[in-house]
């Protein structure tokens, strides 16, 4: 029963990406409009309520590491004058353009119609699409969504970013798909998105209970695909975290853990909070490093780059320009440091966590810059003891397995003394 | 005053890690305070009309040694924040009332929060800069932060800030980057006249004095290229990129010009002429400030190109400007904006049949022999061969 349960959602999910990307595929006979954008920051809503697909060049990248095509990828890009020393999806990305543009799935993507270069949380999203452009030759919208610098988003800063999606960007998309802007059709998918954030929201929070029925990282970067991609305001979108919710529930209801590449993790020694991205070229291998000794995710920074919504944040089909700056900015990696650990603490504290890790990628300056401060100012506020690991996010020159695993099982037996020490007193 | 006098006094404060020469200002009178500010554009007007001295902070270099700063960086992280928290945690910039951090990258932005979380009772500000190409929509929102950080800093230093200071502000700057602009443009002329090792410095030193000293010592430098013009000479005239925020260490540049180059053009120190041209001293100051930087900041590579061919005509055109014959990308380790910007720049270069050469540094860097064989062959294609 639980196998079918966890199964109807996964189909659901490769149901949606198979007929995204055969849409994709096919944009250039069906006349449909393609934009690309980042997700961080993505405004699917808007998108699609042109009738355009989206497609976000950084989940075709993990897509193709995960795959094990990104190796190939960024040795093209590097071999055409790519620095090794800069972000790895860049250089997948470009390579993959080079190599002829074959998606992940195998499918090739179509040319972008307009890059929409929504600029949020990451300084090399702008390079990243100045280099595209050179590719597509399209044209390009630029959104700036302003830092989260004093811990907040001022008013200023939210009408800046409305008057560029009025001023700017909707003009763009009017013109770039020969449609007009219509608000209405905004409203109902912001709505959508709302329902859709809510059963996220309860998928998330699950992990409070003990065990945890999910994976709060490894696990949910699968529940967060939809909604961080091309799915957040559709109807497909709404329905799978409705049933992902429902599983989700059921699981929770009978004391189960979540799947993992080690089996179910019902048996759950220790209940982490992990910072930064995952590595995706050995994503499962990564995975089964901390299934494999009892370690469940009970929160995850990752989880929320693509949107902040555990902190009641949800997108108001009443404000429809509004509440899609609001949502830009309250992206995990557009807060600054202070608001970064105040979430990290609230996660270590709210989720019982035993402990807590940051997994730092080469690639990323955005999370990286700062972790260590970041690292020890939790463990300041939480008296929760800290671990640091590096890699990378598609690079796999930059995964070292055993260094890796030995440096999280050093970390678990620490966890453990700690526990017998406590036991002890 | 003498050459020798100017260079004499920019070494020393260049060599000063302790910014003996900003302290001396504060200790004059009491009750002055100075504002820090990263690499790359800040507006100094701001700090001058609040009352503040601005000093810029661009890294240890190779003089500092690193004790803690590596504790707070990864490897892969370039080596300008390392430096800058080991002269913050070593009280070199203890007397800082505030410290500004431009939207030069991720990695300066992020220092802001290390900042923010260190030192609490600093004044912390990311400065946003306006990056969308409609320049009026850039202009009102840059004006917003603008208005922001002058009230802000009016409280920190008690001196809040009035049209009237503001536009003192504005025309002393003005008065300093016309000399600035003047002092490249005889480098361009005569670059025997002007080593950039001495350009270099007099710049650096520029950015921890008041600009009235400034001023005073880029007059004197200038009046003494005229009647000390030196020995002409033939050298491969080059252009240097990539070197904007993390600077090189000053070995670097005289190893440049010594392996047969000149440098007739670069983007070290870029702040102190990020914009071309003078502010207009009418209207309203902050609003001039802000059309001001939207619609005549110089392209670099930490702001957002619009144009699509705009990367690839940007380097012929400084090639064109200069009479250079070549290019050097020279970029800081892991500099995402020079790193990410450095194929589309080339590209453009190599298309316009200009030899180009690049390589990497760190502020720390320590050996130059590469840099000099490198440097070296790239001098003698041009001049060999006319072509690398």
């Amino acid at each position: 029963m639980a196998d079918e349960e966890k199964d109807r959602s996964m189909e659901l999910q490769k149901e949606m990406l198979a007929e995204h990307f055969r849409r994709l595929e096919a944009a250039p006979e069906t006349g449909e409009p393609v934009v690309y954008t980042f997700v961080p920051g993505n405004l699917t809503e808007l998108v699609r309520s042109f009738g355009a697909l989206p497609v976000l060049p950084e989940i075709n990248a993990l897509q193709s590491a995960m795959r094990g095509k990104s190796q190939a990828y960024i040795a093209a890009a590097e071999k055409a004058g790519h620095s090794e020393d800069v972000c790895s999806y860049v250089k997948c990305d470009i390579g993959m353009s080079k190599a002829g543009n074959i998606g992940p799935t195998g499918t090739r993507l179509p040319k972008p119609d307009l890059l929409l270069l929504s600029y949020t949380g990451c300084f090399t999203f702008m390079k990243w699409f100045e280099l595209l452009r050179e590719e597509y030759h399209c044209p390009t919208v630029f959104l700036q969504i302003p830092y989260q610098g004093d811990g907040t988003e001022t008013p200023a800063q939210r009408a800046y970013v409305a008057r560029q999606i009025r001023e700017t960007l909707i003009p763009a998309l009017e013109k770039a798909t020969g449609r007009r802007y219509d608000e209405e059709k905004l409203r109902e998918s912001l709505a959508l998105s709302a329902a859709a954030e809510d059963d996220l929201v309860a998928v998330l929070q699950s992990a409070k209970k003990t065990p945890s029925p999910i994976d709060a990282y490894f696990g949910a970067v699968y529940y967060v695909g939809p909604i961080f991609s091309a799915f957040r305001g559709t109807p497909e979108g709404a329905a799978y975290y409705r049933t992902l919710r429902q599983e989700v529930e059921q699981r929770a209801a009978r004391g189960e853990g979540p799947a993992t590449p080690a089996g179910r993790l019902d048996r759950q020694k220790y209940r982490l909070v992990v910072e930064g991205p995952p590595n995706w070229t050995h994503f499962r291998e990564f995975w089964r490093m901390f299934a494999e000794e009892g370690a469940v995710v009970v929160a995850s920074t990752y989880s929320k780059v693509g949107g902040t919504y555990d902190f009641g944040f949800r997108h108001d089909p009443a404000d429809p320009l509004g509440t899609l700056a609001d949502y830009c900015s309250g992206c995990y990696t557009n807060l600054n440091l202070p608001s970064r650990v105040a979430m990290i603490e609230a996660y270590v504290k709210q989720y019982n966590a035993d402990g807590f890790l940051i997994h730092s990628v080469k690639s990323c300056n955005s999370f990286s810059a700062g972790q260590l401060p970041i690292l020890r100012e939790v463990e300041r506020r939480t008296g929760v003891p800290g671990a640091f690991i590096e890699s990378d996010l598609v690079d796999a020159r930059y995964f070292s397995a055993a260094n890796l695993k030995n440096r999280l099982e050093s970390y678990f037996q620490m966890l453990e003394a700690r526990r017998a020490g406590a036991a002890a007193v | 005053m003498t050459r020798k006098n100017v260079l004499d006094w920019a070494f020393e404060i260049y060599q000063d890690l302790d910014f003996g020469a900003a302290r001396a200002w504060l200790d004059a009178s009491p009750g002055r305070k100075a504002a820090g500010y990263l690499p790359v554009y800040a507006p100094r007007e701001i700090i001058r009309a609040a009352g503040m001295l601005p000093v810029g902070i661009h890294g240890g270099g190779e003089r500092l040694e690193i004790i803690k700063g590596d504790a707070f960086y990864q490897s892969y992280i370039c080596h300008l924040p390392r430096s800058v928290v080991e002269l913050a945690e070593s009280r070199r910039l203890a007397f800082l009332s505030a410290m500004l951090f431009p939207a030069t990258c991720d990695v300066i932005r992020n220092l802001s929060g290390v900042w923010q979380l260190l030192y609490p009772q600093i004044y912390v500000r990311y400065l946003d800069l306006p990056q969308v190409p409609e320049p009026e929509i850039a202009a009102s929102f840059w004006r917003e932060e603008l208005e922001t950080l002058t009230r802000d800093l009016g409280e920190v230093s008690g001196t809040p800030a009035t049209t009237e200071s503001l536009r003192e502000a504005i025309a002393a700057f003005n008065e300093a980057r016309a000399l600035v602009r003047e002092l490249y443009r005889a480098r361009r002329e005569a670059p025997w006249r002007l080593p950039t090792e001495e350009l270099y410095v007099l710049m650096r030193a520029g950015e921890v004095v008041p600009l009235e000293e400034f001023i005073e010592k880029m007059r004197a430098y200038l009046a003494a290229t005229e009647s000390e013009p030196g020995r002409v000479l033939d050298r491969a005239r080059v252009v240097v990129v990539g070197a904007f925020c993390e600077q090189p260490p000053l070995g670097l540049v005289k190893t440049i010009e010594r392996a047969g180059c000149f440098i007739v053009d670069d983007d070290f120190l870029l702040g102190n002429r990020m914009i071309e041209g003078d502010i207009p001293l009418d209207g309203d100051p902050l609003d001039n400030l802000a059309r001001a930087f939207t619609r005549h900041a110089v392209k670099t590579s930490t702001l957002y190109e619009g144009d699509p061919e705009g990367k690839h005509r940007l380097l012929r055109e400084k090639v064109a400007v200069a009479r250079a014959d070549g290019i050097i990308f020279a970029a800081a380790s892991f500099c995402d904006p020079a790193l990410l910007d450095r194929p589309m720049l080339r590209a453009g270069a190599e298309k316009a049949g200009i030899p180009c050469i690049a390589f990497q540094f760190a502020e720390n860097t320590g050996q130059f022999q590469q840099f000099r064989e490198q440097a070296g062959t790239f001098a003698d294609s041009i001049k060999l061969w006319g072509g690398a």
